[in-house]
């Protein structure tokens, strides 16, 4: 049997998937009785057809991206970390506490220790599931599960009775210092004499998104470690075999993981609020776990995922405005259907197709 | 030849395949096959891995649904869509791996799938009944109430015969039968088959055993790259022959391996003991040694102890006791125990199971080639960077050297047949200049033209004085490399001989756990060490 053309593989199956998608919303978008040509012109005018939209659509893409990468590394050591959004809420008191309490001169000092914070707490927190893995065999998906919980429960407790300034109603910290502020799309096209509209809320961790990218994949495919934790997520017993060490693989795999997830709140956090919020990850980590599927564990693929499910939130959200008869929930309904489609029904395309192909492949021989 | 088979079946043979074809996707695997089985017969069929063996045996259980072609069974058109249907036109299989229940009883298993009933008590009833029948009609005795994870190999291989007899077989099929027996229990089935085949039943047996389709087949059939070349009367034919119709090509069935000079003791092994994580002693207080330029086999039936060797001197398991490799000790548990340790420490370890161990599947050949000693400086840039382009060419020279085909480092390892697959990790293990090696189970699933090749390789080391350790269950194999065989049983070296001073039948005895006359063996094994 021979494999799949890359092309194919990397392309055209996830296309198909999406367009499968599509299709499925499209009818639910008929059964309201709406056009659904109409919608699909919304979304994706409302996303990428302005400065405007594409300033959102890329903020979004930026949570994606980082906590894409972030299943994208465990994924290849065969740990499947649904701890993202715990990671990123912890990653985001590691931000939080570096601006809040340090008077920073300028942003270009603030940001690096921020994100070394961001990506210690997030990291820190993915540590201790990935112990009770490599040394208990307690199964990852369980316990990162429970740690999103805890992490929840815990942003709470220090939102309500820690960080919460005195007199204020609302369960947030308080604003962050100004030299903390990173610079937005606007200032920083700015810079160059461009122009970039102002409300936008797309910052420079965009571009420390497209470096992580980079990074990662020079990281699995270029070092030996990524060596070593791909040998892993391929094969256990090959991997003790060839010496390498299972408690390391998992640990490394899962702290780079969990660093990746914390990075994803200097965006949300640092970039946007200014301050901690009660839910500054807005669900950005389980969307990271679609975008790893879809992007099948490769950071470009990852990159594109990440800019889709993007176009989708900003998109659904100019849908909802324009088309009230859409609601909220029903655009939660397509994106979890390309969710479905492009992650969890991949192998529905994949089968057909590759019969397809090895048929086009004999007839030609 | 013809002619001397049309002579053997005047009726309808029992089997007759007509023009079968399979193909899977663009790999034919089956093209037009014909076959006659005349009934009360013993019918062998030999070929290589790949050969189409087992697709025609799937084809005539029910597994796979041929292309083209026709079964007739007795003389009758029949369309055998799956295993029930097979059942029901008397064919019975028995799988290289056997399909049994273990914490279910023989009879249980025996009626397993035919009880017929709400109760299963007639079933059992019916089934004693009949086995205790069958068991004194075809000398398969085996407790009817014993578990099956507590018979031996044998025994179990007989239920599964049985099962087959239960269900009014007339044809059995057996699939590589002898892989897991002794000598003394292969002997032991071959009688059991000339039985059936003298009580009228129709027998195929698939092997790759050339010794064994010489002792117990009437005909033969050859296959090669899916077609069935030849058919031979057992009788009108000789081992040579048929290994030259399964390559294509003459093939020598034995290296030829000139004496040398062994050096001083380069393994030394004392008091190897493994205890699993259930508690089980697995290998217990072991000690031997290999010396410089020597191969030592290690003999004995699959599941005594052969695999925890192998894992503990490689790394892959802890043990206790001593290794030593040219006289310094190196540790068998805790830190510096592990496989990486072992490698820098110049052991190369061929594993047992290539495609779980000594493989990953879904890495390039070039990626494979390092696999293990990726740590290596010279596979490196730097402290993080590997080099991707000299590893590749690397590959490239070593599969040229190894005649892997297709010889190209971009292709992943599961698209390599199990010879090239098997020649991937020699070539790996082989080149980085081993103090030691040990090799388990070489050429296992690998075809006749390969297992030439390594056992060519392995020879070569030992002359370049390697010590070698070489754990095999293939008898052949032990006495065409190793210089001394020690023989493993229930965990324990219970005898050890020079290669040249001892023969099959000897070794099948200490196979079997029947110990030898002490004094003689340590006064060979004194001689020998020495």
């Amino acid at each position: 049997m021979k494999s799949l053309p890359k092309g194919v593989d990397l392309v055209l199956i996830p296309l198909i998937n999406l367009l499968l998608a599509f299709m499925i919303s499209g009818l639910v978008v008929v059964s309201i009785g709406e056009n659904p040509f109409r919608a699909m012109q919304i979304i994706i005018n409302g996303s990428l057809g302005s400065a405007y939209g594409l300033g959102y659509t890329l903020y979004y893409a930026t949570n994606f991206i980082f906590t894409g990468l972030a299943v994208a590394v465990a994924f290849h050591a065969r740990m499947f970390n649904i701890g993202g959004e715990g990671q990123a809420m912890v990653g985001a008191l590691g931000t939080a506490l570096v601006c809040l309490y340090i008077e920073w001169p300028h942003w270009t000092i603030a940001f690096p220790v921020a994100i070394l914070a961001a990506a210690l707490f997030g990291a820190a927190w993915s540590a201790i599931p990935a112990y009770l893995q490599a040394k208990r065999g307690s199964h990852i998906v369980i316990t990162t599960i429970m740690f999103n919980f805890i992490a929840y429960s815990l942003m709470v407790y220090l939102l309500v009775h820690i960080l919460k300034p005195k007199g204020q109603m609302a369960p947030e910290s308080a604003k962050f210092v100004a030299g903390s502020n990173l610079p937005t799309a606007h200032e920083f096209f700015g810079w160059f004499g461009m122009v970039f509209p102002k409300s936008p809320p797309l910052n420079i961790t965009f571009l420390l998104a497209l470096l992580a990218c980079f990074l990662i994949w020079l990281f699995i495919w270029r070092t030996r470690m990524g060596y070593a934790i791909r040998a892993f997520g391929w094969s256990e017993t090959a991997a003790v075999y060839a010496g390498i060490s299972p408690f390391r693989i998992i640990m490394v795999s899962m702290l780079v993981s969990g660093g990746l997830a914390g990075m994803m709140s200097i965006n949300t956090v640092m970039g946007e609020a200014e301050r901690l919020l009660i839910d500054s990850v807005q669900g950005a980590g389980f969307v990271g776990i679609a975008a790893a599927l879809m992007g099948r564990s490769h950071p470009l693929g990852v990159f594109l995922a990440a800019v889709l499910f993007g176009v989708l939130y900003q998109g659904g959200a100019e849908l909802e405005f324009e088309m009230p008869a859409v609601s909220r929930e029903m655009i939660v309904v397509i994106q979890a259907l390309v969710i479905l489609f492009t992650g969890a029904l991949e192998n529905l395309v994949r089968v057909p197709i590759g019969k397809l192909f090895l048929k086009l492949n004999t007839k030609q021989n | 030849m013809m002619t001397s088979t049309e002579q053997h079946d005047r009726a309808a043979p029992m089997i007759e395949l007509r023009g079968i074809t399979k193909s899977f996707g663009s790999v034919q695997a089956n093209k037009n096959i014909h076959l006659k089985v005349s009934k009360g017969s013993i019918h062998g069929i030999v070929g290589e891995n790949g050969a189409g063996k087992s697709t025609l045996m799937s084809i005539l259980y029910g597994f796979y649904k041929s292309d083209s072609g026709e079964i007739y069974i007795n003389g009758e058109l029949t369309n055998i869509t799956d295993s029930h249907k097979a059942i029901e036109a008397g064919i019975g299989m028995v799988h290289q791996h056997f399909k049994l229940v273990e914490n279910f009883t023989v009879l249980e298993n025996v009626i397993l799938g035919t009880e017929n009933n709400f109760l299963i008590t007639p079933a059992l009833n019916n089934a004693r009944v009949l086995l205790s029948k069958l068991a004194s009609a075809y000398s398969l005795e085996v407790n009817p109430d014993a578990l099956i994870e507590d018979l031996s190999v044998g025994h179990q291989q007989r239920v599964e015969i049985l099962k087959a007899l239960y269900r009014q077989a007339d044809i059995l099929i057996l699939d590589e039968p002898t892989g897991v027996l002794t000598p003394t229990e292969a002997d032991h089935l071959f009688n059991i088959l000339k039985n059936l085949s003298n009580e009228g039943k129709t027998i195929i047996l698939i092997t790759h055993k050339l010794r064994e389709i010489m002792a117990v087949t009437d005909t033969v059939s050859v296959m090669r790259r899916g077609e069935m070349t030849t058919t031979l009367q057992t009788s009108e034919t000789n081992p040579q022959e048929l290994a030259e119709l399964m390559v294509g090509r003459s093939v020598l069935l034995r290296v030829e391996k000139e004496a040398t000079e062994v050096g001083a003791k380069s393994l030394e092994v004392e008091n190897l003991t493994v205890t699993d994580k259930r508690g089980v002693t697995t290998l217990k207080n072991i000690s031997f040694h290999v010396r410089k330029g020597e191969i030592l086999g290690i003999a004995g039936v699959a599941g005594n102890g052969q695999t925890e060797l192998l894992e503990a001197l490689g790394g892959i398991t802890p043990a206790t006791g001593k290794m030593k490799i040219n006289g310094e000790e190196i540790p068998l548990n805790g830190v510096g125990s592990d496989a990486r340790s072992k490698r820098e420490n110049g052991v190369s370890h061929v594993p047992e199971d290539r495609q779980k161990s000594g493989l990953i599947l879904d890495f390039f050949a070039w990626e494979n080639i390092v696999f293990g000693y990726h740590h290596k400086d010279e596979f490196n840039k730097n402290r993080f960077l590997m080099h991707n382009q000299k590893i590749r060419k690397i590959a490239r020279s070593e599969m040229d050297k190894f005649d892997i085909r297709p010889p190209f480092p971009d292709t992943l390892a599961k698209n390599f047949s199990g010879g090239n697959q098997q020649k991937i990790v020699l070539a790996r293990e082989l080149e980085q200049n081993p103090k030691v090696l040990i090799v388990g189970q070489p050429t296992r699933g690998v075809d006749i033209g390969a297992i030439e090749f390594i056992h060519q390789k392995i020879i070569d080391l030992r002359n370049i004085g390697v010590a070698i350790l070489l754990v095999s269950v293939e008898l052949d194999e032990i006495f065409s490399l190793s210089d001394r065989v020690a023989v493993l049983f229930d965990g324990k070296i219970i005898g050890e001989r020079i290669t040249e001073k001892t023969n099959e039948s000897e070794l099948g005895l200490l196979m079997a756990g029947i110990e030898d006359d002490s004094e003689t063996d340590s006064l060979i094994t004194r001689k020998a060490t020495e």
